[in-house]
């Protein structure tokens, strides 16, 4: 029974029948926590679909002036890549029930993602020493806001991720562990491919 | 997505719904202030909301003194004109109407109307009520920094807002952005919720289509509010940079009092957009829970089903998903492609017509209906006149060549009045008057009752049909005062100082209605549980008003959808959502339901 049969019923008819449906009072085969961060994630990707929008739409006029990538961008993305690995790795080691295997890549992901935001500092400072201030050129002025939205977001998910490993060192077990660490795989993966998005069109010019 | 239930037809889940962990307070602080019961975050949204709600009512006496009777009142100069109209308005629509139909009503009605015992997120349902409370407080803020809050009228457009010679722009717009920005996080927070509760914490047996048409419309709007609050947050954090940075994503290369400023190469249109993306959706976050709630308020007290049940919910989503390609009939007059024009235009026109068949369902519930003039039923009923009404001065404007004259004029100002502020706030009383009962266990005094709906109703439409006719005449919105304009007669200023004694009497009466609440909880006549004798999930929880957890030991089971009024053979006129088939007739004694006494909680 798919959510379109849901919406074709006709409650007034199945009133008073004999044979009561009752079902469970989900829409949806997902515990609810998923359906959250799904949700969560349509929000931020219209945030950053309206950014990249905006982006577009500024790029294609004349006198637009790329700003010059600073090459530590490069880094910072294999090190991002790196971070959504280990998390996967984590994941699966999760899936398995292998506590060891879920501290320590969960602890490599986490590392990775506050590396690749220092890189993203470094970045910031490079473009900063150069001159290239945010009111100087509106390419300044998006790469920044950009890469701040995207490492804001980022943060949030380190708050998450604080929270899993704390319960990793409490030593919680596998069950009560398994659903933060997907939902956390989940989001970096996200935050992967929007930068992955973000970076390709800032190359492009 | 898959679907929860395979497609077994034999297939009956187990007798226990998998029971969420309920978090219990321990102490007096956990339990009321800094609560995670839907039900007390409900309450502290609504007071927060009516709270603010007052200062923006204050504001419009302000404008409307200063409209009515220009030059007599030295304490309003223009610049606080600007201010009073840009925070009435900014307030009005996000602040009040936005916080208390979701935060407030969302958050009573979600978990009892669909049998849970609580959001599904409670914590993060927490933090929404206090991020929500801080942008109040930023908000607020604004009125004591240097400048004052921002005059850029409620639409914020670049690049005045942020240029000096617009009051507020010392400080006031910041303030104004970052309340935004935070109110929206703390939407977010509470959005999820929620959406994730009604679509996987509803009881058994409460299918999509056995929810009350009330948890559809607010179930809409938040998923529109979801969608549509990110675009304002992104024009809110680039024109914010754009102000404290001095970036320029909306600022034009420009020159003011004789000196070229920095900013160069913005367009101030992308910002025109990014707003109204939002707030035309943001129409709808109004409305339609409006349209949920008073489907319910009909239904209930004509004693009636609601006709055209399917057709109401399919109407819902329709509305929904239009309005997300209507954003640009807000500006016609910014310049646009003709052929934009048109299809802005002609969506318009479309979204007409899922409106106007629910008006035709109420009118066709009313039909033959047992009509019981209670107080929530004349506000359900003022809420249909009215929202025609304005609605209809909404397909003029819809139209571009209407619309380009009529454009920034009172015209726009009584329309939109009219449709999603007149409309709406009819719509909270009513909801007020109805489950006033269930929050308090008490009622609200009828007489007083009365007075503040004759009042409030009359004198809506006495403030706001001349406005109309002002519009006719070309006098322009956001104006401090009309002097010496060839073409606005004399008579013109007569009509704005009637309407600003109108203005001042219905505000007077809206004191009357927080006296009814303030009194009833206290004195007011017990209500029993159910005293509208309705048939939703709500009005039969084992306390009233409901304990923590709403449901007692077993959540309900749900048989039928909420509209079994009047059914042939039942023994009342209404059988409850819960009520087991075997007990609709003769044994079972269901009037009980309706008596005080059976308030296990007192």
């Amino acid at each position: 029974m798919n959510l379109f049969r849901q919406l074709m019923e006709k409650p007034w008819l199945t009133d008073e029948g004999a044979v009561v449906e009752i079902r469970s009072g989900r829409t949806f085969a997902l515990p609810r926590e998923k359906l959250g961060l799904r949700l969560f994630l349509a929000v931020v990707m219209v945030i950053f679909s309206l950014m990249v929008a905006a982006y577009i739409e500024r790029k294609v006029f004349s006198d637009w002036h790329s700003v010059p990538l600073p090459w530590i961008l490069w880094l910072n993305t294999v090190i991002l890549v790196l971070s959504s690995l280990a998390m996967h790795r984590a994941w699966s080691h999760a899936r398995r029930g292998e506590m060891g295997g879920v501290r320590s890549w969960l602890s490599a992901g986490g590392f990775f993602a506050i590396a690749f935001l220092v890189g993203q500092l470094l970045a910031w400072r490079e473009l900063v020493a150069t001159g290239h201030y945010a009111a100087v050129d509106p390419s300044n002025a998006f790469f920044y806001m950009l890469t701040a939205v995207h490492g804001v977001h980022l943060i949030g998910g380190l708050v998450a991720w604080g929270r899993t490993i704390a319960k990793v060192r409490r030593g919680y077990g596998v069950v009560l562990v398994r659903m933060s660490v997907e939902l956390c795989t989940i989001y970096w993966h996200f935050l992967l491919l929007i930068w992955l998005v973000l970076f390709v069109l800032m190359l492009l010019t | 997505m898959v679907d929860a239930v395979q497609d077994q037809d034999d297939f009956i889940p187990p007798a226990e719904v998998a029971e969420m962990e309920l978090y219990h307070p321990k102490s007096w602080l956990t339990k009321y202030v800094f609560s995670q019961d839907a039900k007390v975050i409900a309450i502290q949204y609504s007071f927060t909301a009516i709270a603010i709600g007052l200062v923006a009512l204050v504001l419009s006496w302000m404008m409307r003194l200063q409209l009515g009777f220009p030059e007599t009142f030295s304490f309003i100069e223009a610049e606080d004109y600007y201010q009073f109209i840009t925070m009435h308005g900014m307030i009005m629509v996000i602040y009040l109407l936005t916080a208390l139909f979701l935060g407030g009503f969302g958050n009573y009605l979600i978990p009892l109307m669909v049998g849970a015992r609580d959001m599904v997120f409670p914590y993060m349902n927490m933090l929404s009520y206090w991020v929500y409370l801080l942008a109040v407080l930023v908000l607020l803020a604004s009125f004591f920094v240097p400048g004052g809050p921002t005059g850029a009228g409620w639409t914020l457009y670049p690049p005045q807002a942020i240029l000096p010679g617009t009051p507020g722009a010392e400080g006031g717009i910041v303030m104004m952005l970052v309340s935004l920005a935070l109110f929206i996080v703390g939407f977010t927070m509470g959005g999820l919720n929620y959406v994730v509760t009604v679509l996987q914490a509803r009881t058994r047996g409460m299918t999509l289509m056995r929810m009350p048409l009330t948890i559809w419309g607010i179930f809409m709007a938040t998923v529109l509010a979801l969608l549509a609050f990110p675009a304002l947050f992104v024009g809110a954090v680039m024109m914010t940079l754009d102000s404290l940075l001095g970036t320029s994503f909306f600022m034009p290369d420009i020159a003011q009092f004789g000196e070229q400023l920095k900013y160069s190469g913005g367009s101030p249109i992308l910002f025109q957009h990014l707003f109204w993306f939002f707030g035309h959706p943001e129409v709808y976050i109004v409305a339609l829970p409006a349209f949920g709630i008073v489907s319910d308020l009909i239904s209930v007290h004509a004693r009636r089903h609601i006709f055209g049940y399917r057709l109401m919910v399919w109407a819902i989503v329709i509305i929904g998903a239009l309005s997300f390609i209507v954003w640009a009939h807000h500006m016609y007059v910014s310049g646009m492609n003709p052929w934009f024009g048109f299809f802005f235009a002609t969506t318009t026109l479309i979204i007409a017509i899922p409106t106007a068949i629910k008006v035709y369902n109420w009118v066709l519930t009313l039909w033959r209906g047992n009509i019981q003039f209670t107080v929530p039923m004349l506000f359900a009923l003022a809420f249909i006149v009215t929202f025609v009404n304005g609605g209809i001065t909404g397909l003029f404007l819809g139209n571009v060549v209407v619309d380009v004259p009529l454009s920034d004029t009172m015209f726009v100002v009584a329309h939109f009045h009219m449709v999603m502020g007149v409309a709406p706030l009819m719509v909270v009383f009513g909801a007020i008057y109805h489950w006033f009962p269930k929050m308090t266990g008490r009622l609200l005094n009828v007489p007083m009752g009365q007075i503040h709906f004759w009042v409030t109703f009359i004198g809506a439409y006495a403030i706001f049909l001349p406005l109309h006719y002002l519009g006719f005449l070309g006098v322009p919105r956001r104006y401090y005062e009309l002097s010496d304009i060839s073409f606005i007669p004399d008579s013109a200023q007569d009509l704005n100082a009637f309407v600003t004694v109108i203005a001042l009497i219905v505000g007077a009466a809206q004191i009357l209605f927080l006296y009814n609440i303030g009194r009833s909880m206290i004195k007011g006549e017990k209500s029993g549980p159910n005293p509208w004798r309705a048939t939703s999930l709500e009005w039969q929880t084992p306390q009233t008003p409901p304990g923590h957890g709403n449901f007692g030991q077993d959540l309900p089971v749900v048989y039928r959808w909420a509209y079994a009024y009047g059914l042939p053979d039942a023994t009342e006129d209404y059988v409850p959502q819960n009520l087991p088939p075997d007990q609709i007739t003769s044994d079972y004694d269901n009037s009980k339901l309706s008596k005080p006494i059976a308030q296990a909680a007192e």
